[in-house]
Parts: structure tokens; C-alpha cells; sequence
């Protein structure tokens, strides 16, 4: 070990996506542990603004990968430019955060070097120097420990909040920026991306309701929403749900909660028939309280609720309506 | 239009998982089975598309012989002809090896689209559909919402995060994973039932493709088990009134959120 890590951030036209302070915050924690230097890759084509983001980090080096067929992302362009990076540097391990866009490269940059991936880790720990990582599996119903074999560098990527992106330590003096020869093909480029764009004007903001009720899987039909709507009325919540019900049309997309939906915090959550799937889960785990209504005990949505009520939504949910109405009569 | 669609079965959604005996993996032995959810979606737009243009769907599956039964049912829903990867040594292989596998199996195919499921729901790695396109030096694209087949290229709808989508051309040949809800999959028929029957599934094994290196996993699963609770959960007990009153009273007074 001691060979070095290196964390590659992501950034849409000159934005850092903020996961990009959780991985630096694994690749720091890492280091410490493993000893060895730690490098930040950033990609694109004009770095100068991103770069000053970095000033304050504590890293080793700013590794500065400018072309002009970086300026928009495709799994190629990445591919090619990160390969000779990392054959001359030799890291241990290569460090991301587990997004879309990671998903879209990262097994192949690994594949073109013959290496390991393990995707979507939630944590790690050592066992004789040596990491293990965690991920989960079956839906988030099972962890699983899981060890790279082979020869370095291992490829990582962690699940958004696995890391704390506020707790990246800071030193001065900053990095050392070292701009990077990147020499691209454009005829290797076969993927030709085009504008960005949202579907429409995204209509429901859940980001701002202080209450929210949310369906999943366990509504069994659209006639059952009623239902649930009725109970978002008695409290004042928006109705939301988890990507099924919005996949069958049930809802709206936008109504859908987690990784490709919106992500929420609202003071109250009440999750009905939601399994907890991570997709789902990484969407709102940060709500003060969460209430989960399920018939299945051994859901993983049980393992973040506040209140747990194993049973049939369809008797609870009627008996909690009528209560809350008794009890704002009271008043 | 030829398409070859990577299924995967998986424990279904309802089973009740049990960790095996040494602690490596789930207990098989009382599972029910399915296809991976996502890879319907897969299937079901490869079929759509062999109804506009023509061609074969061939379904790819790694797997022991349970495995044939999810090639039938995609069989009943109109797919032409089955692979079926079957050997102990392509027992619980990472995305790597079982994208070696399948590389080797459909060489002599003549395909113009390779479509996954964007993960698996076991596993989750997200990983093989990418492996597969650069072992076969083909390009590819993750998480699609759409597709339109133009002259020579497809161009697909990509789903980003928190709600963004991007166009995205690439030539044929080509894999796209799919993103579940990209259209509503069929029901089989029976007549499409009863034609399942005869068509027909070659099945491979190690000895049969010219692997090379040996199927060595570069990452092991060592231990499975059952999450520690991060959270204090307080489980309410009672009849749905009890319950119902415990939570009316716990939400208002304890966590005082309502």
C-alpha cells in the first residue's frame, strides 16, 4: 500500500457536482489509513474557475486534464484521457461518487485496464491493512463485504452520503496544480451528446413540504391512491412516491422521490408500502422523522423509521385518517 | 433489426431472503425466481422494435438451469431464440467475468443492438452491459428513457440526475441499458405460451467458448449478512385503531411533528 490515491471529481460545465466532496472525504480518510499521496483528476476543457474550489483542500495535487473534446462529457472521452493518467501514476485505488455519470464510464475505464470495479460501496473497513468494502444488495435488504483481488489500482465508488462532503479537511498551502498532457481522437469518440434538458417545468417543488406522504409498490393499484391522498389531506402533506408507481403512471414523475426523482427533508415523512429500496432511500433518509407502514418486518425501510407499524396499510391507513380527524376536532 | 437482450434472473421481490450456512451468500434453496425487473423493460423494447423493423430478439442469460425457464417466458412474449450460459464456473461471477462470458458466446452473432436491465437487483453492480460494449470494442449508453433508430446510428433519450435527460447519438452496434419505466411491458399470450415451447436455446459451457484466462473474479463477495440498524426503530403493536393511536400520540408529543 502507500502507492497513492486518486479521487476523480465530476463537474457539469464547470459546476462540481457536491459528491465530489464525499469521495475527496473517502480518498482523504483512505490516505490517512493507507498512507501514500492523494491526487484529484478534474476533467474539461477550461478548469481555471473549478480549480480555485480546490485551493483550500487538503490534497496532494490538482491534476488538470484540459482538451477541447473534454467539454462535454461522453464515456470515451473520459476513458481515454484517465487511462494514461493512471497507467503512469499507478494509484491503489481510484475513488468516485456512485452517480449516473460514473455508472456510465467507470466499468469500462476499469475493464480497459483488466481491474475491478466495486460500485456503489457504502463504507469500508481494514482488516489487516488491507479495505474491505461494504455494499448492499438485494435492493438494500442485505450488505455484503467485499474484497478486490488482483492487482492495483482498484476502481471505487461510493453512494451519495457516504461520506460527509462537509467534512473534507483543509490545509494550506493547497494543492499543487499540475496540468496534465491529454492527447484525444476525435474518431474515438463515438458517443455525440447533445443539450441537456428537463422534461418540464418541474411543477411539484417536494423539496419545500414540511409533511410529505409517500406511496410504494405495496399500494398495489392507482384505484388504492385515494387513499393516500386522503391522508396527505388530513395532514397537510404533499403526496409523493417511490419510482414504481410514477414508472406505471400512477403519478406524475414528478412526484417521485429519490436518486433519478428529487431529493427531500422534510420535518415528517410517512412511507407507505415502500420497501426501501437504496434508489429510493438515498432520496429522503435525511427527514427528521420517518414513519413506515409495511407489511413486510424485514422491509429496509424499517431500518431508518422513526415508527415502524408491520402491517396492512389498508386497515392502518384508515384507522391513522380517522384518528388525526378526531384529534384536530379536538381542537 | 437483430437485438440480443442480457436477461438475468433474480430472486423475486416477495421472497424472503436467508443468509446460507457460511455466511457467502443467500440461501437458494427455497427462493422463487424471476427476471430482473429492469431487464424486462429490456426485453419488452426489443421487441417492440423487431415489430417495426424486422430481425430476431435472442435472449443471453448466464446462469444454472432454472435460468431456462426465465428464456421461455421471454420466449412467450415474442423473443426468437435463447442462449443459456451454464457451468459451475459461471457461479456468482463479477460484472467483469460475466461480461468475458457473454462477449465470447455472442461472437459469432450478427446483432445491432445489445440491451440490459441498467442493473440487476441482486448484485446492483450496474457494471456488465458497460463491460460487455468495451470488451467488444462497440459503444454504449447507460440509464436510456428512449429510442429512435435512425440510418446506421440510434439515438436515445439518456436519463441524468434530479431530472435531467440528454440526447445522446451513438452508431450501431451499440449497448444501452435500460432504465425501468421506458415503456409497459407486455403480458405473454397463451398462444405465445404454447410457442414458447419450440424454440430454441443453445446451451453453453466453460469448455465451449475460448475463454483464455480463467474466470478469476476480481472482487469477492466474502461475507453476506443483514444490516445493522443505524436507527432506533420503535415498533407499534396492536390493532390498526391501537396503532393508529400510538402513532397520532407519539407523532404530536414525542417527535412533535404534526
Amino acid at each position: 500500500m502507500g502507492r497513492g490515491i486518486l479521487v476523480i471529481a465530476e463537474h457539469i460545465e464547470g459546476r462540481l457536482n457536491p459528491t465530489t466532496w464525499e469521495a475527496l472525504r473517502a480518498g482523504q480518510l483512505l490516505t490517512d489509513a493507507l498512507g501514500g499521496p492523494l491526487w484529484v483528476a478534474v476533467l474539461g476543457k477550461d478548469l481555471s474557475a473549478l480549480t480555485a474550489a480546490f485551493s483550500d483542500k487538503r490534497c496532494d495535487e490538482l491534476l488538470l486534464l484540459e482538451h477541447e473534446l473534454l467539454a462535454t462529457y461522453t464515456p470515451e472521452g473520459t476513458t481515454l484521457a484517465l487511462r494514461p493518467l493512471i497507467e503512469a501514476r499507478q494509484p491503489q485505488m481510484v475513488i468516485m461518487s456512485h452517480t449516473y455519470q460514473v455508472r456510465d464510464f467507470a466499468p469500462k475505464l476499469a475493464a480497459a485496464l483488466g481491474r475491478g470495479f466495486i460500485s456503489d460501496c457504502i463504507g469500508y473497513r481494514l482488516e489487516d491493512g488491507h479495505p474491505v468494502f461494504i455494499r448492499q444488495i438485494f435492493q438494500g435488504k442485505m450488505n455484503a463485504d467485499v474484497r478486490v483481488q488482483g492487482d492495483p489500482p482498484y476502481f471505487v465508488s461510493f453512494q451519495a452520503g457516504a461520506f460527509r462532503g462537509d467534512e473534507v479537511e483543509t490545509s494550506t498551502p493547497g494543492p499543487t496544480i499540475t496540468p496534465v498532457e491529454v492527447s484525444l481522437d476525435p474518431s474515438a469518440i463515438r458517443t455525440h451528446p447533445m443539450e441537456r434538458f428537463r422534461e418540464a417545468k418541474q411543477a411539484v417543488d417536494l423539496t419545500q413540504a414540511e409533511i410529505i406522504v409517500a406511496i410504494g409498490r405495496g399500494i398495489k393499484s392507482a384505484d388504492n391512491i385515494p387513499l393516500a391522498q386522503e391522508l396527505a389531506e388530513v395532514l397537510g402533506a404533499e403526496l409523493a412516491a417511490s419510482r414504481p408507481i410514477c414508472d406505471n403512471e400512477w403519478l406524475p414523475m414528478d412526484r417521485q422521490i429519490g436518486s433519478s426523482g428529487q431529493t427531500v427533508a422534510p420535518k415528517l415523512y410517512i412511507a407507505l408500502g415502500i420497501s426501501g429500496a437504496i434508489q429510493h432511500i438515498v432520496g429522503m433518509k435525511g427527514s427528521k422523522t420517518i414513519v413506515a407502514i409495511n407489511k413486510d418486518p424485514e422491509a429496509p425501510i424499517f431500518d431508518i423509521a422513526d415508527y415502524g407499524i408491520v402491517g396492512d396499510l389498508f386497515e392502518v391507513v384508515p384507522a391513522l385518517i380517522k384518528k388525526l380527524r378526531e384529534v384536530k376536532e379536538e381542537h | 433489426m437483430n437485438i440480443i437482450v442480457c436477461l438475468k434472473q433474480v430472486p423475486s421481490r416477495e421472497s424472503i431472503l436467508r443468509v446460507n450456512a457460511d455466511g457467502t451468500w443467500v440461501d437458494e434453496q427455497d427462493l422463487s425466481w424471476e427476471i430482473n425487473e429492469p431487464d424486462v423493460y429490456a426485453l419488452e423494447e426489443a421487441l417492440r422494435l423487431k415489430e417495426r423493423f424486422g430481425g430476431e430478439v435472442i435472449i443471453c442469460s448466464v446462469g444454472p438451469a432454472r435460468v431456462q425457464q426465465a428464456i421461455r417466458e421471454a420466449f412467450a412474449k415474442g423473443a426468437d431464440r435463447g442462449i443459456h450460459l451454464n457451468d459451475p464456473a459461471f457461479e456468482r461471477l463479477d460484472a467483469y467475468n460475466t461480461a468475458r462470458v457473454i462477449a465470447e458466446a455472442i461472437k459469432g452473432e450478427s446483432y445491432d443492438l445489445i440491451l440490459t436491465g441498467l442493473q440487476s437487483d441482486d448484485f446492483g453492480f450496474a457494471q456488465t452491459g458497460v463491460i460487455l460494449a468495451e470488451l467488444l470494442g462497440i459503444p454504449h449508453t447507460t440509464i436510456v428513457m428512449e429510442i429512435h433508430i435512425l440510418d446506421g446510428k440510434v439515438k436515445v433519450k439518456r436519463e441524468l440526475e434530479a431530472g435531467w435527460f440528454q440526447w445522446i447519438e451513438l452508431p450501431l452496434p451499440a449497448v444501452l441499458t435500460i432504465q425501468s419505466g421506458i415503456n409497459h411491458p407486455r403480458y405473454a399470450t397463451l398462444k405465445g405460451i404454447m410457442g414458447a415451447k419450440k424454440k430454441p436455446i443453445r446451451t453453453l459451457g466453460r469448455d465451449d467458448l475460448h475463454l483464455g484466462e480463467a474466470l478469476l473474479n476480481l472482487q469477492q463477495v466474502e461475507k453476506v449478512y443483514i444490516p445493522q440498524k443505524t436507527k432506533e426503530t420503535q415498533l407499534l403493536e396492536g390493532s390498526p385503531e391501537e396503532v393508529a393511536a400510538q402513532l397520532v400520540e407519539k407523532l404530536k408529543h414525542e417527535a412533535k411533528v404534526i
